[in-house]
């Protein structure tokens, strides 16, 4: 069964059609990317199935139940976690506190904060102010508040923009092991970590699916290296 | 000593030296620091949204009102007994800040501080209305046989002194309590970035309006505090400048620190009263220091000592 399911969603900002009538199915326990050019409504659609942003119609279900209606907050209590791609955390807060508030929600304890933290490598940074850290930090730090969570659904926007090339292989290894506990929605420019990572690949394109598909059937697919990827080096 | 420790040490070492202060001080002072325990208590409770939640209120002086008028308008129209009275204000506070909140939590930003100036500026009006009750401009004055709480007279120095001591004692303790709690780290989660609190699946709209009653509760007790103590009700503590003066009071002692508002208080009574002795444009005196303040300390005194000398400073 799938853990996530939309039926014609939509978005449109003022008449342009950011995302338009998106059927889409994730079962559980899978790793899919997301993929596409700039513009073509990815995070506008990753916003609707958490809630971040009213879609102009369509349906979203999550774990069997229309969660169409239910505010972010309801959503991510239901299990969905979501990462911002634009990196949003808590600044004037230590590390520890800011992962800790993803953990203390869900009444996990204690044990749980050191444990995200350290899974993305920021461990020995606990109580760091978060605004200190560089940007590559600040994005793993964003993305241990997804883990502490221990959601059902993660969803992850753009999560390794800005990282060096020895933190985007150790966030391979980490999706990889991750897979085991949880159904992964990844957001992703670098091909190299897609087609390392994600078990299945979903191409949308001006708002719309594209294409979708095992990794090597997306790489052959002509009408995908048409839209994206002969403008990028896969 | 753990940081714990230290911030409950700080804070009992303050309210342990305010109570010696007692025995010490001349009269003048001594009447004085028992009106700025008052008024800081006022302070505290508007901190808790300004300082902690991040929400701009400039309306508060509905709450202090809503305090002072619960408790005299029982006193002199049901004729209750100061303790329950007490408890009327502090109710009165409770209710309006919840109903103010639900609605004026639906704006945020500047529409939040036009709409609780709004309503505000509505309860100061409605008390001027009902004077018939409230004896309008004039305002209520509490005779001494009316502020007898358990055989103590309110009106005497000596017992006022402690009676402020202790409100303030308790709401400082409340406050450290409730910004140390998860509730408190949630608020601070708000204040700093609301759509990530969001995102981490809290419902920052209960949390606001549940700040929105402490705060309006807090201040309310204040407002009953003050008219019990100084024997008094009048429509003045419920216009404007008594919505601006604690947003004014935490600005200066330091915002989302728990000693912030009674240092911000002491500090604003004392340069008033000491440039008052000095020109009647004392407000420019006033205006002058807030500007300086807000150049060179932009976090308040409390703000600069936490950023300057203690880190843990909650
Ligand atoms: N809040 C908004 N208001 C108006 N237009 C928007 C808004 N958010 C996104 N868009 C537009 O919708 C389209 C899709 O954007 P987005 O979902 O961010 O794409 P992607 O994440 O795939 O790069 C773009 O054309 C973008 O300019
Ligand atoms: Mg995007």
């Amino acid at each position: 069964m799938s853990l996530l399911e939309t039926r014609g969603l939509s978005k449109s900002f003022s008449g342009l059609r950011a995302v338009h009538e998106v059927d889409f199915a994730l079962p559980e326990g899978e790793v899919r990317a997301l993929i596409g050019p700039n513009g073509a409504g990815k995070t506008t659609f990753v916003g609707m199935l958490c809630g971040r942003i009213e879609p102009s119609s369509g349906t979203v279900r999550f774990s069997g139940a229309d969660v169409s209606h239910l505010p972010a907050h309801r959503r991510i209590r239901a299990g969905m976690a979501y990462t911002f791609q634009i990196t949003s955390i808590f600044a004037k807060l230590s590390c520890r506190e800011n992962v800790a508030l993803a953990v203390r929600r869900r009444h996990g304890p204690q044990s749980d904060v050191i444990e995200a933290l350290a899974r993305v490598g920021l461990d020995d940074r606990a109580d760091q102010l978060a605004g200190d850290l560089s940007y590559g930090h600040q994005r793993l730090l964003e993305i241990a508040m997804g883990l502490a969570q221990k959601p059902r659904l993660l969803i992850l926007d753009e999560p390794t923009q800005g990282l060096s090339d020895g933190e985007i292989d150790a966030f391979c290894t980490l999706i990889r092991e991750l897979k085991a506990e949880t159904t992964i929605l990844l957001i992703e420019h670098n091909m190299a970590v897609v087609m390392q990572t994600a078990d299945r690949i979903t191409v949308l394109n001006f708002g719309e699916i594209l294409a979708e598909g095992a990794p090597d059937e997306i790489r052959a697919n002509r009408a995908v290296q048409a839209a994206y990827l002969g403008t990028e080096d896969a | 000593m753990t940081e714990t420790g230290k911030a409950i040490a700080l804070h009992a070492g303050l309210v342990v030296l305010l109570f010696v202060l007692q025995w010490v001080l001349p009269a003048y002072h001594h009447g004085n620091l028992a009106r700025v325990m008052v008024l800081a208590t006022y302070a505290m409770g508007y901190n808790l949204l300004f300082g902690y939640t991040g929400l701009l209120s400039l309306g508060h002086a509905m709450f202090f009102a809503a305090g002072m008028y619960g408790m005299a308008l029982t006193v002199k129209h049901l004729g209750w007994a100061p303790a329950p009275a007490l408890v009327a204000g502090i109710g009165a506070g409770l209710l309006l800040s919840l109903a103010v909140g639900a609605l004026a939590l639906r704006t945020a930003g500047v529409a939040f501080m036009i709409v609780t100036l709004m309503f505000a500026q509505a309860v100061f009006l409605t008390i001027l209305y009902f004077g018939e009750w409230t004896n309008a401009d004039d305002g209520l004055v509490l005779q001494r046989a009316e502020r007898m709480m358990w055989g103590l007279d309110l009106s005497n120095d000596a017992t006022r002194y402690v009676a402020a001591w202790v409100l303030f004692t308790v709401c400082l303790g409340l406050s450290l309590w409730l910004v140390r709690s998860s509730f408190g780290k949630v608020l601070i989660a708000i204040r700093e970035n609301e759509p990530r609190a969001q995102m981490l699946g809290y419902d920052t709209f209960r949390h606001k309006l549940a700040a929105v009653t402490a705060s309006g509760t807090m201040s309310a007790a204040a407002g009953a505090g003050y008219g019990l103590l100084f024997g008094y009700a009048g429509a003045s503590f419920a216009g404007v400048q008594y919505s601006i003066l604690p947003l004014l009071w935490v600005l200066l002692g330091g915002a989302g620190t728990i000693v912030g508002p009674f240092i911000g208080a002491l500090f604003t009574f004392y340069l008033i009263d000491i440039a008052s002795g000095f020109t009647s444009a004392y407000m420019a005196v006033v205006g002058g220091v807030l500007i300086a303040l807000t150049l060179f300390a932009r976090q308040g005194i409390g703000g600069e000592l936490r950023r300057r000398v203690w880190r843990w400073l909650p």
